[in-house]
This record gives C-alpha cells, structure tokens and sequence, in this order.
C-alpha cells in the first residue's frame, strides 16, 4: 500500500508560544476529505498552514506522499498539494487568466513560458468555477465571491492531489457555496484527490466529508466519522452554545437552541 | 499575460527608442553635428567633432543610460519586494545614505574618485544599517522593512541638511548638484553599463517567481517559491543597483518610481517583460532627459534630476488619477 497524501505525526502547532494543537495524528489517502471544525483563533488556519508545509512544525511532522514536508522543496511540495488562503490582496492589476495561470507556476521550468496546454488547464479551471468568458478582466473589478472563485480555479490549475482548503466558502453564494463543495467532492470521488477543509458549517461537514477533525483550541483535538463526531453533544461542546440536531433521510442539520 | 512574440516586439522597439535617444544625444548640443559624422566618429574615422562625441557626449550618454535603466530596474524590484506601487529605489535609504557619504567627502575636499568612493560606502552601510534592523527579530516583514527605510532615510536627510548649514559657500553648490543628481559627474560610463548588465541577467531568472511573489507571501510560498531567499536576493540586488547610480550620477529622483508604472500600464504587470522593459524605458528617458538639461539653457547646465522629476511629477499624478480604483 502506497503512502498516504498527507500525515500528520505526533504533531503539534504554537501560536504565539500558545499551544493550540498537540499530538495529532492521522493519514489522509486519496479520495478521502476531512473536514476541520472549531472556534474562532482556535487554531484552524495556523494547522491548515502547517500541513500545508507553509510554517514550521512545534514538535512532530508532517507527511507529504511519506516524505517529510520540512525537507522537500517549496517547489516539490508545491506538487504535491495546493493551499488556499483565506485573504487574496492585490496590489497590482493582473487579468483574471493571468492569476489562475500563477497555478502551473510549479510545472514550468525556470525559462519556460506558459503553453498552449498551461493555457487551456487555466480556462478549464476557470469554467469549473463559472468565471469562463471572464478571462481579461482586470482582478480589481470582481466581486468578492468571483475572487474567491478564481482563487480555485488558481488550485485546480495546480493539479495537486491534494487540496488545502481555509474557509473556501468564504464570500460565496448558496449556488456557489454548493457548487465549490461538489466540485471538491468530484475530484475526491473521480480524480482520487484528498481534501481538507476549514468549515464553518458543521451540517455541510457532515454532507461533504467522510472525517472530522474538532480543535478545542487548548491542544485537545478529536477526529472521526463524521457520523460519530458531528453530533448535537460534541458540537454544542466545541462551540460552547447549546446546538439541537435533527437528522433527515442521512442528511444531518443543527439548529442554535 | 503577453505572449512571448509580443514581449519581443515590444523589447524590440524599446531597443530601437534607446538607440534613438543615445544618437539624439551625440547629436545635440552646443555643437551641433551631423548623423553622417557622428557615425563616422562612431566608427574610428576622422571628421568633425570626433572629440566633442567620444570624449564627451559618448560616455555621458552610456553613464545616463546605465543609471536609468539601473534606477527603474531597483525601482520595479523594490516594488515588488514592498508590495507597494509607490516604493522607488530611494524609499529604503540608499540614497541618503550615499549622499551622506558624498556630501562628507565634498565636504573634506576630496577628489571625484573619493567621492563615488565615500558615496558608495554610505549606501552600503545604509543598506547594512536597514538589513540589519528590519531583520532583527527574523520577522523581516514589509511594513517592517519600509518603516525601518524610512526612518534611517529621514536620519540620513538630516545629516545631509546639517552638512549643507556648516559647508563653506564654494563647495554649497557642487554638494546640491550631487544631490539633484547630475550626469557631468559621471566618469567613464563602463562600470554602471556592467553593473545594469549584472544586475539584469541576475534578476530575469527569477522574474516568474517575482510575479508570484507580487501576489502575496504566503500565496507565492504555497505555489512553490523559497520566498525568504528571493527577498534576500532581491533586496541585495535592488540596493546595489541603486548603489551603482547613485554612485555615479546623485539621487536623480523620479525614474525609479513613475518608469515601472508607466511600462507596468503598456505591457502589464509580468515581469519577465517588466524588467527588461523597465530598463530600456528608463535608460532611454534619463538620457533625453539630460539631453535636455545640457540643452535648455545651454551654455549653462540643469542638473538633470530636476528634469525628470519636473518631467515625473505630473506624468505620475495623470496616471494616477487615471487609474481604475
């Protein structure tokens, strides 16, 4: 059996000389998505950027395809998953196919100029999200939704087998919001991709992912099916306000009491 | 994104306005000459004001040309490394750190030689100075890094201003020809020709990765950038190009910052044609520039920093209000 696409071992993350995650461990293999759940400043996004390879581990590891991801280059690790982050700010103008070809920046060598092939990865990434036919806009023009939009279509064009994603529903619409969780949920099921996403909704955790992690964001961290660890007593704990949960068909929904 | 047939067009035709600036220069002047005895000139044989082309205005057209193009390549390089559209090569204190060094050997009676000497010295130590600092806790982050320039900018513009209250009157007015910047200064024009040559071929290998790095830290690091050691690189590179002009020519003020914008407005913001661009536009426009300083008013010469930011300043402020929010 073949490595998992991302580990994390014994691992633990500081922020400011706070510990907020100890001793994680788990294995995400293709196909698989988890969900990461928690409170605000409970670490989230500061875990995600460690898995991502982005800040250095407090103690632990973490795998990259069974290779430490603090030895690989940015350019190989850049290969191996893509990151979104939760603030895009741009300075300066660039065309909307500009930025989502910045994703094939880990493919090209270095006097290489984008292909034809590079080009038409970008615009298919950009129709999987709906910006096709907007590809010479200016990216100081779009809306906030749009930009986020084309902030994954820039990770598709990476073509990483796994995603790294920090609240990539931020600024979308239902329409989209639906659209963005199937789309990951596509490549997971047909393209073998892992995902791991900060979530802010625990009902479309619940749809969405096979696995939770829960950050108590005191060190503690739980993670498991979703079905056993996104329930009514786990989650009004997380959050500290009472949630009631009410289960349709398998569909699951909390409602604040 | 330009393709690479368009970026070679482009550079192409900049080539050819560099030319024709250099020959307009060799041209002008309080004595006039022809294309066909310039050429002549330029190529060994005898004519008229074969002297008044090789001695003088040769050389001081390649001095301006190096310092233009090495000023606007620091200028787009240290936007980049800001993230601020309106850093220029002067933001982070090299300028005044040289001056400082300058203005003190005037000062002390020094030859030209001891002046680029003493004038390069104060921008590496301002450069040192404000590595040294913003690096100081390992942070080294750009506001970090630019509040830090700016500062020790401001320290070295008092010690420039202290120097000028104690300097004697006859030496007043070559220190404020240094400062405004002026090209009658230069030398031979071989050094900063090989400096803008170097620092180019160091930086177009990188020029991709400093598209990325345009758009954000973190965004760049996570598409497969050594973010830390490019920043390095480039803040190393942007000082000592911006080191190297002022060194031979004075604080010309303006290339830097409007050139990078008004290519970034023509072509876009790649900089795999940025840089290249960036540095025939702005070698092109300090050289008409000083054409014109030496021209206006001849006998008597501007100092050519005058010009360009007289000819700067409203370029800018057009483009600026112009400018889509």
């Amino acid at each position: 059996m073949s490595a998992p696409l991302l580990a994390a071992c014994g691992l633990a993350v500081d922020i400011a000389g706070r510990r907020v995650v100890d001793g994680l461990d788990f294995g995400l293999a293709g196909g698989e998505r988890l969900a990461i759940l928690g409170r605000n400043g409970a670490g989230k996004s500061t875990l995600l950027n460690t898995l991502a390879g982005l800040r250095p581990v407090a103690a632990g590891a973490v795998l990259l395809d069974g290779e430490d991801c603090a030895l690989l280059s940015p350019r190989d690790a850049a290969r191996r998953r893509a990151w979104l982050g939760q603030f895009q700010n741009d300075p300066f103008g660039s065309t909307v196919l500009e930025t989502a070809l910045t994703g094939r920046h880990p493919h090209l060598g270095r006097w290489a100029w984008e292909s034809t092939r590079d080009g038409e990865l970008a615009r298919s990434a950009l129709a999987a999200v709906g910006l096709a036919g907007m590809e010479q806009r200016q990216i100081h023009t779009l809306s906030g939704g749009e930009r986020q939009r084309l902030a994954i279509a820039t990770l598709l064009a990476q073509a990483a087998p796994l995603y790294l994603l920090d609240e990539p529903l931020a600024h979308l619409d239902l329409n989209h919001q639906m659209a963005v969780l199937e789309l990951f949920a596509g490549a997971a099921r047909d393209c073998g991709a892992a995902v791991v996403m900060v979530l802010h909704d625990p009902a479309l955790a619940h749809r969405f992912c096979d696995r939770a992690l829960l950050l108590h964001g005191d060190g503690r961290s739980e993670i498991g099916a979703v079905d056993a660890i996104l329930n009514a007593k786990k989650l009004s704990e997380l959050y500290g306000y009472a949630l009631r949960q009410i289960d349709d068909g398998g569909r699951r929904c909390f409602i604040p009491e | 994104m330009p393709s690479r047939h368009r970026a070679f067009l482009i550079i192409a035709a900049l080539g050819l306005l560099a030319v024709a600036s250099i020959g307009l220069a060799l041209m002008v002047g309080s004595l006039r000459i022809a294309p066909a005895d310039v050429l002549a000139a330029l190529a060994g044989q005898e004519g008229n004001g074969v002297d008044v082309v090789l001695q003088l205005r040769l050389p001081r057209a390649l001095a301006g040309f190096a310092c233009g193009g090495l000023l606007a390549l620091a200028g787009a390089l240290m936007q980049v490394l800001l993230r601020n559209p309106l850093a220029d090569p002067y933001v982070l204190g090299i300028s005044g750190g040289a001056g400082v060094g300058a203005l003190l050997a005037i000062l002390l009676g020094w030859p030209v030689l001891g002046v680029d000497a003493l004038a390069f010295a104060g921008a590496l130590g301002a450069m040192l100075l404000v590595f040294g600092l913003a690096h100081g806790d390992g942070s080294w982050t750009q506001s970090r890094l630019l509040l830090t320039g700016v500062i020790v900018a401001a320290g070295c513009g008092a010690l420039v201003a202290l120097m000028l209250t104690l300097a004697p009157d006859d030496r007043l007015r070559g220190m404020l020809f240094w400062l405004m910047g002026d090209l009658a200064q230069a030398g031979s024009a071989g050094p900063s020709l090989l400096a803008l040559g170097g620092a180019l071929l160091l930086a177009m290998p990188f020029a991709r990765e400093l598209n990325l790095l345009a758009r954000g830290l973190m965004q760049a690091q996570a598409l497969g950038v050594a973010v830390n050691r490019l920043r390095y690189a480039i803040f190393l590179l942007a000082s000592l190009a911006t080191a190297a002009s002022v060194t031979t020519a004075g604080s010309i003020g303006f290339v830097g910052l409007v050139v990078p914008h008004l290519v970034r407005l023509a072509t876009g913001n790649d900089q795999r044609l940025l840089l290249p661009a960036s540095v025939l536009a702005g070698g092109s426009l300090l050289v008409l520039a000083d054409t014109l300083a030496r021209t206006l008013i001849a006998p008597q010469q501007l100092p050519v920093g005058v010009l360009t930011a007289l000819i700067g300043v409203p370029v800018f402020l057009f483009l600026l209000s112009r400018q889509p929010k």
